[in-house]
């Protein structure tokens, strides 16, 4: 772990103990003048991806609107403490920002709390608005048929892997595994030949929070069947499934045979800003399931440039279980703007929203933040195809992708999951067991909106 | 003061300023606590609040997780408070009252400094001491002995013994003064009456100070029931539930789980169960003047 790290998740701690102390604290300073947008920092000091973006947008806004201020409300915190914080701000209408970056994961949640705006009015008007992919447009419409959000960029996830251990190893580096017992196969045999690496990163439990949900569980869970989550048919919650116990398995698998990190390095709530950081960067790491932003750090703006990661990884895509149809999985998110219901200017906050999407800064976000594209003119600009040689890979992986059920308790259903990775991955329960505990807990959130498919 | 009647029209007047902040911002907020405690609020994913009787009781009850916290509680209150800060507390106040001034006052000064740092640089430092590649581990391998991971496999005992390194200077502070009460002559005497070191001990200082004693076991209690901080930087609560106290848990839930009507109703349980650890306390007081 970075010298940093724990440091910062000690002064994060802090932040959230003094949760409801500091909401109170950052709504000062309100005035019909400017727009407060709130958003996530990482907890690597370095990265300011998102940071030197916004300033810029900031600068523009504010020259294109005179005697208007932007004002960034920066919350240095991993995911979970993220959310909590935005959620006690937008509850009251004094520390309410005007603008709140949000993951879909959460937003039909939100909506049903009350907290977001609907911006179909404002939609209705803009041009642009044309201009985004069908599915995009879906991804922050609720279920009254109300739009809450704009998408600024999806993504899509896959197997990265490091060519150079495996050549040590002795394996192709052209490597596409058709299931997941050749990825188990593949990490056992550079266990043994090259030792001192890790030989797979799957994220797992609850300390990374709904990254080891999706980029670990749900990469694994959606290769075992369809609708393995949710029955979309009957709407209900699908429980004793045996892909969910397959799943849990392959990710104890991983960890009892020690083809992971060690579990307190895979349980640490920091561990997606060490692996992109340093894991990778620095060759210790063989096989990682991860997403396609991966590159946003690695580029000379990113928080670790790292100009060789292009000949040094390969992509590849995430096989289904046994390489039953389509071959293929991935899973896309992506994150949205939207207006809270508590922010007095919302007008105000739709124009930055404008400002945020004019075409010349959706491709420079795409870019620097390393998204793959929800608008048809930034997916046919060249300085995005250029952007990465992954850009393509990723975008290809478009056609194999899932997303997650967009359902107001969706975000309790990830913790139970994530409680029942924790659980495997330290050896707490068998993979049976720990199905079990989470059968039961889907009960307890879902109430009778769970079918059994045993 | 005495020519001052008491009780007179306006004999309230000075006090009324503490009462109505005491009400404002202490039995305010607890009302409110009692009040959500009974309702099914959410952070996220529900717009309406309902009150929901005892729900949220019964839920803690029937749930294992909560059960291994209350237990977890219990262990590393008995651990750290009890047994480690107490007596340790106790045994460096006897040593320091037999030790030279400059050993007694370099001791003093490292001890008290645990207890000064704020609760999250003390929770950092141990946390780097104890870790994979902590210093404890270093140490460990210097003297050639197998490292442990000790975040990871005793979790409890990693955060029991933070908190004694935190909370030790308290009791040893209290313990010096009550020590420091025990008049000269009764030791002579006993002295005098070939009473050896540990009986004297046993017989006189002991009983001398049992009011500190009390007293001290409670606040200490009452602080290492309600830790927080030192724990959620240091471990989270995990790996698993393994070092998952009360605090933690009610955290997890109202926060993480979003469901502040639960979380809520387990920090009054929390109350419930320092109340009753103070009941416990205050009787062996009163029966022991």
């Amino acid at each position: 772990m970075r010298p940093t790290a724990p440091l910062i998740l000690a002064a994060a701690a802090t932040v959230l103990a003094a949760g409801s102390l500091t909401a109170c604290s950052s709504g000062s300073g309100s005035s019909p003048d400017t727009v407060k947008i709130a958003y996530q920092r990482s907890t690597n000091n370095k990265v300011l991806v998102m940071d030197n973006y916004l300033e810029a947008v900031k600068k523009d806004f504010e020259k294109a609107n005179p005697g208007k201020k932007v004002k960034l409300i920066p919350i240095q915190a991993d995911e979970n403490a993220y959310y909590t914080k935005i959620q006690q701000m937008m509850r009251s209408s004094k520390t309410a920002p005007d603008l709140v970056y949000e993951d879909t994961f959460l937003i039909n949640s939100d909506i049903k709390s009350g907290y977001l705006a609907p911006i179909d009015k404002y939609l209705a008007k803009w041009p642009s608005w044309d201009q985004f992919l069908p599915t995009a447009k879906t991804a922050a419409k609720a279920q009254d048929g109300k739009t809450y959000g704009v998408p600024d960029g999806t993504d899509t996830r896959g197997i990265w892997f490091n060519k150079e251990i495996f050549k040590k190893a002795g394996l192709p580096v052209d490597w596409q595994p058709k299931s997941w017992a050749e990825i188990l196969d593949a990490a056992r045999t550079i266990k043994q030949k090259v030792p001192g690496t890790i030989p797979l990163n799957i994220y797992t439990g609850k300390g990374p929070g709904e990254a080891a949900v999706m980029q670990g569980f749900e990469m694994l869970l959606y290769g075992t069947g369809t609708d393995p989550l949710y029955d979309t048919a009957s709407r209900k919650w699908v429980a004793g499934s045996k892909g969910f116990k397959d799943s849990l398995g392959f990710v104890n698998t991983v960890f009892s045979e020690k083809l992971g990190p060690q579990q307190s390095d895979a349980l640490d709530p920091n561990v997606g800003t060490q692996v992109q950081t340093d894991w990778l960067p620095n060759g210790k790491l063989a096989i990682d399931i991860d997403g396609s932003w991966m590159g946003n750090q690695w580029l000379p703006t990113g928080g670790k440039p790292w100009p060789e990661w292009s000949t040094v990884l390969g992509q590849t895509a995430m096989p289904t279980q046994n390489g039953q149809a389509p071959g293929k999985v991935s899973m896309s998110g992506g994150w949205i703007y939207s207006i809270p219901a508590k922010s007095k200017n919302q007008d105000l906050a739709w124009k930055m929203i404008e400002q945020l999407q004019t075409k010349e800064n959706a491709v420079k976000w795409t870019v620097q933040g390393a998204q793959i594209a929800v608008r048809k003119d930034v997916a046919a600009d060249p300085g995005y195809l250029k952007s990465s040689p992954g850009v393509d890979f990723f975008t290809g992986l478009v056609q194999y992708t899932h997303y997650r059920p967009a359902l107001p308790v969706y975000p309790q259903i990830s913790t139970a999951i994530g409680e029942a990775m924790e659980a495997v991955t330290t050896g707490d329960a068998k993979p049976d067991g720990a199905a079990k505990t989470y059968d039961d807990a889907l009960k307890t959130i879902a109430g009778d909106a769970v079918v059994n498919k045993g | 003061m005495s020519t001052l009647r008491r009780g007179g029209r306006l004999g309230w007047l000075p006090l009324a300023p503490a009462v109505v902040l005491l009400l404002v911002f202490l039995a305010g907020p607890i009302a409110y606590c009692v009040y959500i405690a009974f309702t099914n609020m959410q952070l996220t994913g529900s717009s309406s609040t309902d009150f929901v009787g005892f729900a949220n009781f019964r839920r803690a009850f029937a749930d294992p997780v909560f059960r291994n916290a209350v237990w977890l509680t219990l262990v590393f209150t008995v651990i750290s408070s009890l047994i480690g800060q107490n007596s340790l507390g106790l045994l460096l106040a006897t040593l320091m009252r037999r030790a030279s001034k400059p050993v007694r006052s370099l001791t003093g000064a490292f001890v008290i400094a645990a207890w000064v740092l704020p609760e999250i640089v003390a929770a950092f430092l141990l946390y780097a001491f104890f870790r994979r590649e902590g210093t404890l581990n270093a140490i460990l391998d210097w003297l050639h002995l197998p490292s442990q991971n000790w975040l990871y496999t005793l979790p409890i005992v990693a955060v029991s013994f933070a908190n004694v390194w935190r909370g030790t200077a308290f009791s040893m502070l209290i313990y010096s003064a009550a020590l420091a009460e025990i008049p000269q002559d009764i030791t002579e005497a006993a002295e005098m009456d070939g009473a050896s070191g540990l009986r004297r001990f046993w017989h006189i200082t002991l009983p001398m100070i049992r009011r500190s004693i009390a007293t001290n076991l409670m606040l200490n209690t009452l602080q290492t029931l309600s830790v927080f901080g030192l724990i959620w930087a240091m471990t989270r609560g995990g790996p698993g539930n393994r070092s998952e106290t009360l605090p933690v848990f009610m955290y997890d839930q109202a926060f993480n789980k979003s469901l502040i009507g639960y979380g809520t109703a387990v920090a009054l349980l929390l109350l419930l169960i320092s109340s009753l650890f103070s009941v416990v306390y205050l009787r062996l007081l009163k029966t022991e003047v």
